[in-house]
């Protein structure tokens, strides 16, 4: 495979006195689909938000295209090509569909404040550009007639879609999802399995994926993590980590 | 459900208590008063006539209370039958050459105006004006970028000071104080916001609120610079190139206005002037607020309010945004506080109060956040309708008091809530058709 884009090592998070994510290490090369499993509270959420700049992690490196980043804002790091969605979808939910795929390409556009107040036409091609762009995304997520409703009044799985397209239009490098498929019906996950694929194969995008549904997991996933109490439990392929003693425990048990 | 009217369908103990709470405020708020008499403080009984208002207002209460449960009953049959019409403007988003035109007709209507009418109509309209502005600036900062920002009139202050203060110590004319009073303003909501935009909501607005306060406890206080609470007075108009609106030239080779054209004297030109210079600075308003909502930065303001986490896991800088917000709103109110300094020819820190900020504030809320007719109508509404209610004094505030209540009880969104604006997706692919539709059906 080809090199590595994002490279963490002895992460940690403490929090007071809990050490929510202890000693994590994990890599995604370029063009890889990486997931993240683990029971409830085991820390995944917690290693997102380290590595998207939300927390500043306490301890451990993060090497983004060979760049450390442990240290930046998260508006930073989106920058650098890292975007990601949420547990609970977070929408611009009073604005049009199309406003919110608008907004997230804020810095890809002419934001000079006299072109915007006199229309110049570097000002019209830039926001004739942006509107395409939201346009050919809503289209990729099936969302073109919806286009002028407010977000907020979508069905919960096209505000799911919306979500992902709005990360795309940023067009970034790695696009990591927490929980993608939660609350979507069986119809839904299997559309979300194609589409997170194909962004993968068309669009060059590696994806780093929380998620607790494990057929959606094993099938698209090349690597699985898998996380409990904070701890690195397990990582390999799916079929490594399915026949994993110390996995099988962790999920079902003793 | 009648069985339950026969025995309880009178509800005596609320109606009482309710009267007996009203009898007890009114009697301590309008029926007694302390007075000094001499060195001491007697208290004053007010006239029978009030007596028998408070009276009569506590047997009204008592009385509505009691036959509550019919009333709401009779009242929820009138409302099924002809519920509350919605105010909402007629779509012209179609329809360009229309709109054009209305708006043309109705900026040539608002110039054409104020030469049919009194004096006073045209003052208390350019008030009004002034308060649009506000209100278009302040509902950049809180209906848009959603931070609740309480010390508005700071700004405003800043505003009005600077051409006050330019003038007198450098001689500085309105035009070139109208741009300076604005960046003024700007540049104070730029330092201000700095430190304060880390903080939200509620926290933001007590520190904002704060920031209206010292501004004017400066000015209070600084009276070698600012003549304290004397104010500053004798603050020249503005001039319309060079002509002034006086009977005669205060400067040296100045031609006055009525001289120039060879016209009679009336003072009734600085006023239209006035007014009409309001209208233009509005305009300017209205119009650079509209490109900004279409643009990017507008887009991330309002991004910013619905979420600004999502904000930052797509790379906009929610500090830079802010603060951007910030900016811009505090030099609308520059621009306002000069033209208000200008107009009033005298200012001192009393105009700057808190109940200013507050009533920006309400012009925002009860236009709705967001929305521009909105805020522009309600200013109307919250300049003009003083006016007309001066009868009743020092009630107003209290009718001020309801209508907010109301407001918020039947329309919370606001008079005109705001309307997304409608974007083609194809505007341009009409004619270029075949780029149009980038990759469609590639899923």
């Amino acid at each position: 495979m080809s090199q590595c884009l994002l490279e963490a090592s002895d992460l940690s998070m403490r929090f007071g006195g809990l050490l929510a994510v202890d000693q994590m290490a994990l890599n995604i090369r370029t063009g890889e689909i990486v997931s993240m499993i683990g029971p409830n509270g085991a820390g995944k959420t917690t290693v997102f938000n380290c590595l998207t700049g939300f927390y500043q992690p306490t301890g451990g490196k993060i090497l983004f295209k060979g760049q450390a980043v442990e240290k930046l804002p998260g508006f930073k790091i989106a920058r650098l090509g890292v975007v990601r969605t949420f547990q609970n979808v977070r929408l611009f939910k009073a604005m049009t569909v199309l406003e919110n795929l608008l907004v997230a390409q804020h810095r890809h556009l002419n934001t000079g404040l006299l072109a915007g107040l006199f229309k110049t036409p570097s000002f019209r091609k830039s926001e004739k550009a942006a509107t395409e762009r939201a346009a050919f995304w809503l289209d990729k997520v099936g969302l073109t007639e919806f286009a002028n409703r407010e977000a907020g009044n979508l069905a919960y799985g096209q505000q799911r879609r919306l979500e992902i397209a709005r990360c795309m239009v940023t067009d970034p490098e790695l696009l990591m999802l927490d929980e993608p498929a939660a609350g979507l019906n069986p119809n839904e996950t299997s559309e979300l399995d194609e589409l997170i694929s194909d962004l993968r194969k068309s669009h060059g995008v590696s994806v780093l994926l929380i998620e607790h549904d494990m057929k959606l997991v094993m099938d698209i996933s090349d690597r699985i993590y898998v996380i409990n109490q904070g701890r690195p439990l397990a990582s390999g392929t799916p079929e490594e980590v399915r026949n994993n003693p110390e996995v099988i425990k962790a999920y079902l048990g003793e | 459900m009648n069985n339950y009217n026969a025995t309880s369908g009178l509800r005596w103990f609320p109606a009482f208590m309710a009267a007996g709470v009203l009898l007890l405020l009114a009697v301590l708020m309008l029926g007694v008063q302390l007075t000094t008499e001499n060195t001491q403080l007697v208290v004053d009984f007010a006239a029978s006539e009030r007596w028998a208002w408070i009276v009569s207002g506590a047997v009204f209460v008592f009385l509505v209370q009691l036959f509550r449960d019919p009333l709401t009953a009779l009242w929820s049959g009138v409302k099924g039958h002809n519920a509350i019409p919605k105010i909402s403007v007629p779509s012209l988003d179609d329809n360009k050459p229309l709109k054009r035109l209305l708006i043309s007709f109705a900026i040539a209507g608002l110039l054409i105006w104020p030469f049919f009418v009194s004096r006073g109509a045209v003052d208390l309209a350019t008030l009004a004006l002034i308060y649009v502005m506000l209100g278009l600036g302040l509902n950049v900062v809180v209906g848009l970028a959603g931070l609740l920002d309480l010390g508005y009139v700071g700004f405003y202050a800043v505003g009005a000071y600077s051409y006050a203060l330019l003038n007198q110590y450098f001689g500085l004319d309105f035009w070139s104080c109208l741009l300076i009073g604005g960046a003024m303003a700007a540049l104070f909501g730029f330092i201000l916001g700095f430190p304060v935009l880390r903080l939200r909501g509620d926290y933001l607005a007590i520190v904002t609120l704060g920031f209206g306060e010292i501004i004017r406890i400066l000015l209070n206080n600084w009276t070698a610079i600012t003549g304290g609470p004397n104010g500053i007075s004798q603050i020249p108009k503005p001039t319309l190139f060079g002509l002034e609106f006086t009977r005669r030239a205060k400067e040296e080779g100045n031609v006055p206005f009525h001289e120039f054209f060879g016209i009679d004297y009336s003072s009734g030109y600085k006023v239209i002037f006035l007014y009409i210079l309001a209208v233009l600075l509005v305009l300017v308003t209205l119009y650079v607020i509209n490109r900004l909502l279409r643009m990017p930065i507008g887009r991330a303001w309002e991004a910013l309010r619905e979420d600004d986490i999502a904000c930052r896991s797509l790379g906009l800088n929610p500090t830079a945004i802010k603060l951007s917000a910030f900016t811009i709103g505090a030099a609308f109110a520059g621009f306002a506080g000069t033209f208000f300094a200008a107009r009033q020819g005298f200012i001192s820190p009393e105009s700057f109060t808190f109940i200013e900020s507050a009533i920006i504030l309400a012009i925002v809320v009860l236009g709705g956040m967001g929305s521009q007719m909105g805020v522009i109508l309600a200013a109307v509404i919250m300049t003009v309708l003083p006016e007309f209610a001066r009868e009743f004094q020092e009630y107003r505030m209290l009718m001020f008091g309801l209508m907010m209540v109301l407001m918020m009880i039947w329309r919370p969104e606001g008079l005109m809530p705001m309307k997304r604006p409608h974007l083609s997706l194809n505007e341009d692919q009409e004619d270029e058709s075949a780029s149009g539709q980038p990759a469609a059906g590639s899923v």
